[in-house]
């Protein structure tokens, strides 16, 4: 059976972002930029369903700019076979995303989707599960194990209180959460192989989706800045403070 | 038009964030009616109709929601939802899980976890683990939100006099069903929901040594969280992880033992009005956003801190 694999390219989770100064976004000239963590371990769990036989095919997708070949290059570099960009300059929300995507689920027939569950720098927590509506697809959120079983797939949620097990019939949406696997590192001449395998590209146009954004960003600002408070020098000074400075105790 | 609000709830009572949603649905302005969707959930409903500020509750009582699953709740939600002018969900994993979903088949944008009512159109709302507050513009003509509980205060429980009507809408698109559950059991509050939460990090070295803290919680009537690493390394299960991917927590007092303050610990915890690190290395990050930091081995004054309270 064949997966697909949206990924995402981020700004790299080390990255301690700034506002800019004219309160139009974050600045993301020169920053690192990376695959979403969330993506990776989603490629990795595609991976290791491929090395155990339950998989054919892994088909990362993304929708970005061009730099986001990069992504698709290091999907490729760890396991993914082919890759597809849809390729916009615009600030696609998550809608519009699941839109696209459901255009490449029709076209591609997967079982499986397997996306992140955020990503780190919208912190949507969206896509997925939009595209499992517009696809009918049921879905597995926040998933920490995820098991193929004929045609059906278990998946263990991390919910509030502890975890929760669903099955879903196949084809299904599977969102990754922290604890699913530990993605592996590109080795060398696997990042060279992946520059010849296949990466296609279409347009938003192509695929009748339009990514211009709804939902309008007005401004951008640095959160209320927290100043670093005192330093104590023992416990009993410290809940000395807490009591009688604070309060909260 | 008014303002649906979906209310968490474990069938006989209701859930705490949806509290707090009933406050920021009660700033956009317009009636509020509350949505309690579950199984045998009627004590639920008639908690709900008792909210301050709440018109009316609809209760949809069937075997289809009894564990929440998104695909048959998000088709209720969506299309009870159409007559409203917002959807008000909370940003719970029940709520995250579902909302996208019914903003999809509503075909509109969804604003996740806002923090701040601007106007009926306009919200703020975290970016980048917090790093950024972006403000937002809704065009969409049924608004799906959802809410992220630290951002408002809670109304009061007790008080409103609400309708409550029951609506025979039965739906299962029978795509998933529910296996099982685990859930933790504690006697102590809700992460969520305490006054005070003491957390510990990787320092703690093992899942044994978390009884320290436990002691300590217990004279404070905490709650006891973890860094992402603590869990990672299983000394305590994921539902304690406090941080950009886990609980967010803005108590009156936060304790951080043992904790480095990574910007993804942080991004959960950095609301809290006062904040106290322990940390064994001056120079641990988590120091520049603490009101007071003790330098000192864990070991030592954990044990020190709870003879003293
Ligand atoms: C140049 C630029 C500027 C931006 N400025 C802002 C801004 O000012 N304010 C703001 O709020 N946001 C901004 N964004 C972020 C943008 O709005 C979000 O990326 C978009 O809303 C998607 O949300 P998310 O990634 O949080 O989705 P989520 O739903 O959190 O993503 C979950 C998963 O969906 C999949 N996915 C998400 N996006 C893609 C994609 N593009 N292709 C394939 N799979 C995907 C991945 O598997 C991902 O792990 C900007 C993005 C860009 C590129
Ligand atoms: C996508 C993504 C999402 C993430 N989400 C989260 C999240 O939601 N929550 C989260 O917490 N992390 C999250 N992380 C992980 C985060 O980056 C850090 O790795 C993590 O928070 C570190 O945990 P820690 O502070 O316990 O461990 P460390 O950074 O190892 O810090 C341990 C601290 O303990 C101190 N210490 C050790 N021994 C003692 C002693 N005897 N006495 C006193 N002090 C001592 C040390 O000085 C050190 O400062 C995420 C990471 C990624 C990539």
């Amino acid at each position: 059976m064949k997966v697909l694999v949206p990924i995402k390219r981020v700004v790299d989770y080390n990255v301690k972002v700034r506002v800019k100064a004219d309160n139009t976004g974050v600045d993301l000239a020169n920053v690192k930029m990376a695959m979403n963590p969330f993506c990776e371990i989603a490629v990795e769990e595609a991976v290791r369903l491929k090395e155990k036989g339950v998989v054919t095919e892994i088909i990362a997708v993304t929708v970005g700019s061009k730099a986001a070949q990069e992504q698709l290059r290091t999907a490729m570099a760890l396991g993914a076979d082919r890759s597809i960009l849809i390729e916009t300059e615009e600030d696609a929300q998550p809608l519009a995303i699941a839109k696209a995507l459901k255009a490449i689920v029709e076209k591609e027939q997967p079982q499986l989707v397997i996306l992140g569950k955020q990503a780190i720098d919208g912190d949507n927590s969206q896509t997925g599960q939009m595209l499992a509506a517009l696809t009918g697809m049921a879905q597995g959120t926040f998933a920490s194990e995820v098991v193929v079983e004929g045609d059906k797939v278990k998946v263990t949620r991390e919910v509030d209180g502890g975890f929760q097990t669903v099955e879903l019939k196949l084809p299904a949406v599977v969102t990754t959460d922290l604890r699913l696997n530990e993605p592996r590192y590109a080795s060398l001449p696997n990042i060279m192989k992946a520059k010849k395998k296949p990466l296609d590209t279409v347009s938003g146009a192509d695929l009748g989706v339009d990514f211009a954004p709804r939902t309008k960003t007005l401004k951008v600002e640095a959160p209320a800045a927290r100043s670093a408070g005192i330093k104590v020098a023992s416990v009993e000074e410290l809940v000395s403070k807490l009591k009688n400075e604070a309060k909260v105790i | 038009m008014g303002i649906l609000v979906y209310a968490e709830h474990d069938n006989s009572t209701i859930k705490g964030a949806t509290l707090n949603v009933v406050t920021a649905a009660a700033k956009i302005g317009g009636d509020i009616t509350v949505l309690v969707a579950g199984k045998g959930c009627g004590a639920a409903a008639e908690a709900a109709a008792k909210i301050a500020g709440v018109s009316k509750v609809l209760v949809a009582d069937n075997d289809a929601y009894g564990h929440q699953l998104a695909e048959n709740v998000a088709d209720l939600v969506a299309e009870l939802g159409k007559g409203y002018s917002h959807i008000l969900i909370p940003a719970t994993t029940t709520g995250k899980n579902f909302a996208p979903r019914v903003a999809a088949l509503l075909d509109a944008e969804q604003i996740s976890e806002i923090i701040t009512v601007e106007s009926a159109d306009t919200f703020k709302r975290p970016i980048y683990a917090g790093n950024a507050i972006a403000t937002v513009q809704s065009s969409d003509s049924v608004k799906v939100i959802t809410v992220r509980a630290t951002g408002f205060d809670a109304a009061a429980a007790e008080g409103g006099s609400a309708s409550v009507e029951a609506v025979d809408v039965a739906k299962d698109a029978g795509v998933s069903s529910f296996v099982s559950e685990e859930l933790a059991k504690s006697d102590r509050p809700e992460l969520t929901a305490a006054k005070v939460v003491i957390s510990g990090g990787r320092g703690m070295q093992n899942g044994d040594n978390f009884e320290m803290l436990y002691k300590v919680a217990d004279k404070l009537g905490a709650a006891v969280g973890a860094s992402r690493a603590a869990v990672d390394a299983g000394f305590v299960p994921n539902d304690m992880q406090v941080g950009q991917t886990g609980k967010i927590v803005a108590p009156q007092l936060y304790i951080a033992i043992g904790i480095s303050g990574a910007i993804q610990h942080l991004a959960g915890m950095k609301d809290s009005k006062v904040i106290v690190a322990i940390n064994k290395d001056e120079e641990a990050p988590i120091f520049q956003v603490a009101d007071y930091g003790l330098v000192a081995d864990l070991f030592d004054a954990v044990p020190e801190l709870e003879k003293q309270i």
